[in-house]
């Protein structure tokens, strides 16, 4: 199959319309322009729709708006943008409209800087914008992990009719790489959606709504959305286990530090260190199988992210008081490289000795 | 025995739904709401329209139309009207939003979608203030009008000046008509409706963006009765919100 080097955001796009989505809206913002420039060059070739919103608010209820028509739709942002967006997401979720949006996450608070960062992990993986909600969050470590998720979260957002976030950073935006395609879905193909605004012809008519006055109604809804989020759950949970076999210190890392874990774990291998990882690939659900697994023969947990310290409030849970959990994070867009994590491994090794 | 048949004059429209709304007695809603189902009817595209409710007191303008039907964010409709539209060109789609909704909160949206020529269709109730939340100033209270947050009238210094939105709409290139009407008298629910219908037309051809603002009462919040209310908006609305085709009409 033929491998094409390609930018991180370019590839994110070429793989959307490659999984059946001809509907972008979307607002520029750095690190993740390229996105939206591919989509207004592809799209009209292939018969969809690129269009520019006024704002990342309009762009995500363009969104809205497509999805409750029928088709795949999504959009990309970063940090700020999808703060906006937010309103829009709560809205969709309360419909249950399915949708892709993908975060390429930058420093912040506020405005911050254009520096890659993985600090908006807990406001993707905990809801993000108001009422009782989970978004279904995949956070890729390389472009090819990012091309076939894409796939991945246009099939989960129609699943389960809600939507879906894809949780990259800066560099797995901005770099390249060699990647395949390979899955190209014609969105004619695709099944009907029962539900979709297409005109009350020989029906009566179709209504996506958020609103219920009524408490005890809305409260029978919720638990039907929770219905879902317990089936994505323990459905749609993803990781990776890297070297765990023997591992004495497991790492806890995702995506692009997951990345540079990995070198560093091989590095310290080769000095005989008993080290492993476990990456989470599903944010949301956060896997709990793979720290069952481990509990025994692990000794510590070491958690790095480019953040001052999200994911590894989830690590906590899962591992529930059972082994010492070190935090090491970077935030504001810097970032780490193997040697820096790797001296985080002998750190903890020399610890033990003491 | 003779055999008569009787043809109806006046029914309830196909489009507009068999139940009871949730709008006050007096306030102009229900009219236009009849207006726009006359037309969907005449028009024949019941089985392709498609309405995007607001936030406000029409939220729920979705149980009274016999159409699909979806519910915006605050201010959202022009773009959630958008992204339906690009998916289905062939719909005819129709926002239905009030003052807070589209003049407050949405003005972005609305000035985008008009000015992006968008091929769809905006009701816009203008009632000089926001209804749903119990009559709080809106961008269109006049100066001087008592409301629940303008207890001592709206003071220009402090709050600034009504938004003539049609104007602000009709200064736009993209916009193919733009109308304010007024349905207090039966010449001017007529007017109401022929406007309305140009502006579904405009959409219907694929010509563009047809905007209608209606000026409503509000009985309730202005704490007046209905008939004193059609006097108030009369005196008070018109004179600074004028009747005429912007866009569109003969001189347009």
């Amino acid at each position: 199959m033929e491998r094409v080097l390609m930018k991180g955001t370019e590839a994110c796009a070429e793989a959307a319309i490659k999984a059946g989505c001809r509907y972008f809206f979307g607002y520029p913002i750095t690190p993740q322009n390229e996105v939206a420039s591919y989509m207004s060059k592809r799209m009209p070739v292939v018969g969809g729709v690129y269009l520019q919103g006024e704002s990342e608010l309009a762009s995500i209820n363009m969104v809205m708006g497509a999805s409750a028509a029928g088709a795949r739709a999504m959009t990309s942002s970063s940090s700020p943008g999808i703060s906006l967006m937010q309103e829009g997401i709560s809205y969709m979720v309360g419909c249950q409209l399915p949708a892709v949006i993908v975060n390429f996450v930058r420093g912040g608070p506020g405005l911050g800087g254009i520096g890659p960062a993985q600090s908006d992990y807990l406001q993707a993986t905990k809801g993000g914008g108001h009422g009782d909600y989970n978004l279904v969050v995949l956070g890729p470590s390389s472009i090819q992990e990012l091309v076939d998720l894409m796939k991945d979260a246009f099939e989960i957002a129609d699943r389960y009719r809600n939507p879906v976030m894809v949780l990259a950073d800066g560099i797995i935006g901005q770099m390249m790489e060699a990647v395949q395609f390979k899955f190209e879905i014609d969105p004619m193909t695709l099944p009907t959606k029962t539900w979709a605004l297409d005109g009350a012809k020989g029906r009566s008519k179709r209504l996506i709504n958020s609103l219920d006055l009524v408490p005890e109604r809305l409260e029978q809804h919720n638990w039907n959305l929770q219905a879902k989020f317990t089936q994505a759950a323990e459905t749609e949970v993803r990781w990776e286990e890297f070297m765990l076999d023997d591992a004495e210190t497991v790492l806890v890392c995702f995506g692009t530090v997951a990345r540079i874990a990995k070198k560093a774990i091989e590095n310290a291998r080769q000095k005989s260190i008993k080290v492993g990882m476990i990456r989470p690939i599903s944010l949301w659900p956060f896997p709990q199988t793979p720290f069952n697994k481990v509990m025994a023969g692990a000794k510590r947990f070491l958690v790095v992210e480019m953040n001052a310290g999200q994911m590894v409030q989830d690590v906590r849970l899962a591992v529930c008081c059972q082994r010492p959990i070190r935090f090491s994070g970077k935030p504001g867009g810097t970032t780490f490289n193997p040697e820096m994590i790797e001296k985080l491994i002998w750190d903890l090794e020399e610890e033990d000795k003491r | 025995m003779s055999t008569q048949t009787y043809r109806p004059l006046y029914q309830r429209p196909r489009s507009l739904s068999p139940v009871r709304n949730s709008y006050c007695p007096g306030c102009h809603h229900g009219i236009v709401h009849r207006l726009l189902a006359e037309l969907i009817d005449e028009l024949q595209i019941q089985e392709r329209s498609v309405i995007v409710a607001p936030v406000g007191c029409s939220v729920l303008a979705y149980n009274f139309f016999e159409i699909d039907a979806i519910q915006a964010a605050h201010g959202r409709a022009p773009a959630v009207a958008t992204g339906i539209k690009r998916v289905h060109p062939e719909m005819v789609v129709i926002t239905y939003q009030g003052d807070g909704d589209l003049a407050a909160i949405g003005t972005a949206e609305i000035v985008h979608a008009a000015n992006r020529g968008e091929r769809i269709t905006t009701i816009f109730i203008n009632n000089a203030n926001f209804g749903m939340t119990g009559g709080q100033m809106a961008p269109t209270t006049l100066i001087g009008q008592k409301t629940e947050t303008t207890p001592e009238g709206r003071d220009p210094l402090r709050n600034g000046f009504p938004l003539r939105v049609s104007e602000m709409i009709a200064s736009l290139t993209g916009p193919t008509y733009v109308a304010r009407v007024a349905v207090y008298t039966p010449p001017l629910v007529a007017k109401a409706r022929s406007s309305i219908k140009k502006a579904l037309l405009a959409q219907i051809e694929g010509r563009g963006f047809g905007f209608v603002e209606v000026l409503s009462t509000c009985p309730t919040n202005w704490g007046l009765t209905p008939l004193q209310a059609t006097k108030w908006l009369e005196e008070n609305m018109v004179p600074y919100y004028p009747l005429a085709e912007f866009v569109g009409g003969p001189q347009g």
